[in-house]
């Protein structure tokens, strides 16, 4: 535990001196405030023109502003990690390897999987960091709203952004333990990440395959989650996919003991 | 303190070591001599638990390298060829962390620390980031890395690679100061750190052990015994049949001296026999005049060479 922690806290060091984060971290607020901004005035005024037209027609119109919102929100939230996360792990392990460093901590009385363990809760420390702020502009909205939409809401989409996060930066934990690269890290973890999120758009009939391809999509079980549904099945593939993968990243990183270094 | 038995690693069809057996007695500074691609690199991270071993063992403090690999690496201290740091880390920083993930009780890390920095003279520059460091500092940042758990066993990879004269020097003086308490393993392509820094050494060759011995004694005894230089003025065909009369004698090569038209010769003689004075009473008996007899010890230069050129190389080279 003290060795996964000392881990953790270079790790955290390291993040908050390079330039990296700071640039992943500073996008992804300019981007997503710029589009809560959009969403939130655009959801408004489509619910002022249903206001309107249930007058004219008499028809009384219930509409979910806030649930709109926070949909859409969520939407572009899943879009954006899905381009800063293969920055924030591409160093992971290939900087490591790179430098030499990894001899050292191959060297010290450490294992396997408290480096993999304490750099990959580092990474998702990180993550959460970076999706904190975008939290208050969601609670701004839910304060202003009458009535107040029920705050599982809420927790159920940051919930499922952090276990789509967490998938995605084991697996790119994962490709960087395979190259020196850091470069290469990143393109490979971004197109890993492309495949899975289309994975479920090819399939055309119900059932057999395509149910398959369907369970085995990263961004389907988020949709749920999106809509304030959290279902143990989408609990089940964010943990077991965040389970294989730092299994397999200690695998690798073991293996490279046996490779020619 | 370190027990190396038959140890064998081959990459595919290349062995880089090749069953090198090997003692080292607590306390002792042993230096691993080879030129480069001989299998230094690779026995070192053998013992270190880096990489396993194809055949063989390896006992570090009494514990296999490989079966109880979490054990030896507590026990070790390792500097790599390329001192493993984080660029921007600060110096006090770095070796923290060493210490947190080599073990070091809270209580007595920071002390550890200090002390690490304190034996390589890096006091001045604890708060300085490692990237702004010259070549020579970030060497010493990588040896305060392997020495931060005070282990039992120090293993140095070419400690003194990429420094000037007088880093040199401090380094050297710095792990003779180690010695006694730590065990020290270092390897080496440069011949005077040997015999300047070590007990003993073993010098490897194509993954082989070639010899292993003390400095001194490598440099006095080696097979082939002693030369004597002989400077005469003398017809040369008469001198080579004199010398070779005297008893002891192995060998005789010689040679003219552009300058004088002295003939120069080396005379080989056998282990333990000393013919000077026989050598001597010959030329006078010849009434040669004598300018110059002495013993020439080989030089460590000679020895590695000798012990590390092929013997094809070896035979063309005495041919001519």
């Amino acid at each position: 535990m003290r060795n996964l922690y000392a881990i953790y806290r270079k790790e955290m060091r390291h993040y908050f001196v390079s330039p990296v984060a700071y640039v992943c971290i500073g996008l992804f607020l300019l981007i997503s405030a710029f589009f809560f901004n959009f969403f939130l005035s655009a959801v408004i005024q489509q619910s002022f023109q249903m206001e309107m037209q249930s007058m004219q027609f008499g028809m009384p119109q219930q509409f979910d502003v806030p649930g709109q919102v926070m949909r859409a929100f969520l939407g572009l939230l899943s879009t954006l990690i899905l381009f800063i996360t293969p920055f924030l792990t591409m160093g992971v392990f290939a900087e490591e390897r790179k430098r030499g460093t990894m001899e050292l901590l191959m060297t010290s009385p450490i294992s396997e999987i408290q480096v993999v363990l304490g750099k990959f809760l580092a990474s998702l420390s990180l993550f959460a960091v970076m999706l904190l702020p975008t939290a208050s502009y969601v609670v701004y909205m839910y304060l202003h709203s009458d009535p107040i939409p029920p705050w599982r809401m809420l927790l159920a989409g940051y919930a499922g952004i952090l276990l789509l996060g967490g998938s995605l930066l084991a697996l790119g934990t994962f490709i960087s333990s395979l190259t020196e690269n850091q470069l290469i890290a990143a393109v490979l973890t971004f197109v890993a990440f492309l495949f899975l999120w289309v994975l479920d758009l090819g399939h055309t009939s119900e059932g057999g395959l395509g149910s398959v391809l369907q369970y085995l999509s990263a961004s389907r079980h988020y949709d749920d989650f999106a809509r304030g549904i959290i279902d143990t099945s989408g609990l089940i593939y964010y943990f077991s996919f965040m389970v294989l993968f730092v299994f397999l990243t200690v695998r690798s990183i073991d293996s490279m003991r046996w490779r020619r270094a | 303190m370190i027990e190396v038995q038959d140890l064998t690693k081959a990459y595919g069809a290349v062995t880089a070591v090749d069953h090198v057996s090997f003692t080292v007695n607590k306390g002792e500074i042993l230096g691993f001599l080879g030129p480069n691609g001989a299998g230094k690199t690779t026995t070192m991270r053998i013992l270190t638990g880096y990489m396993p071993a194809t055949s063989g063992t390896a006992k570090i403090a009494g514990f296999d390298v490989f079966g109880d690999s979490m054990e030896v690496r507590r026990h070790i201290g390792y500097l790599p060829e390329t001192p493993p740091v984080y660029p921007d880390m600060a110096v006090e920083d770095y070796l923290d962390f060493v210490a947190r993930i080599k073990n070091v009780p809270s209580d007595k890390r920071a002390a550890r620390v200090t002390e690490a920095m304190r034996k390589t003279n890096l006091e001045d520059r604890r708060a300085q980031l490692i990237k702004r460091l010259s070549r020579g500092y970030k060497q010493r940042v990588g040896i305060a890395q392997a020495l931060v758990h005070d282990p039992d066993v120090i293993i140095l990879d070419e400690p003194t690679v990429g420094l000037d004269p007088k880093q040199i020097i401090e380094v050297r003086n710095l792990i003779k100061g180690l010695a006694g308490d730590h065990t020290i393993i270092l390897s080496t392509h440069i011949l005077p750190e040997v015999s300047m820094t070590c007990d003993r050494v073993v010098i490897i060759n194509k993954g082989k052990i070639a010899a292993v011995d003390t400095p001194q004694n490598l440099t006095s005894q080696l097979k082939g015994g002693q030369k004597i230089r002989v400077e005469v003025q003398a017809p040369e065909k008469a001198l080579r049949d004199a010398l070779l009369q005297v008893s002891g004698t192995t060998r005789v090569d010689s040679e003219q001296l552009p300058a004088d038209g002295h003939l120069v010769a080396i005379v080989e003689t056998a282990q333990g026999a000393d013919i000077r004075s026989a050598i001597a009473a010959k030329i006078v008996q010849n009434g040669w005049p004598l300018f110059e007899l002495r013993g020439v010890s080989l030089s460590l230069e000679e020895i590695f060479l000798e012990l590390t050129t092929d013997d094809a190389a070896h035979a063309q080279a005495s041919a001519n």
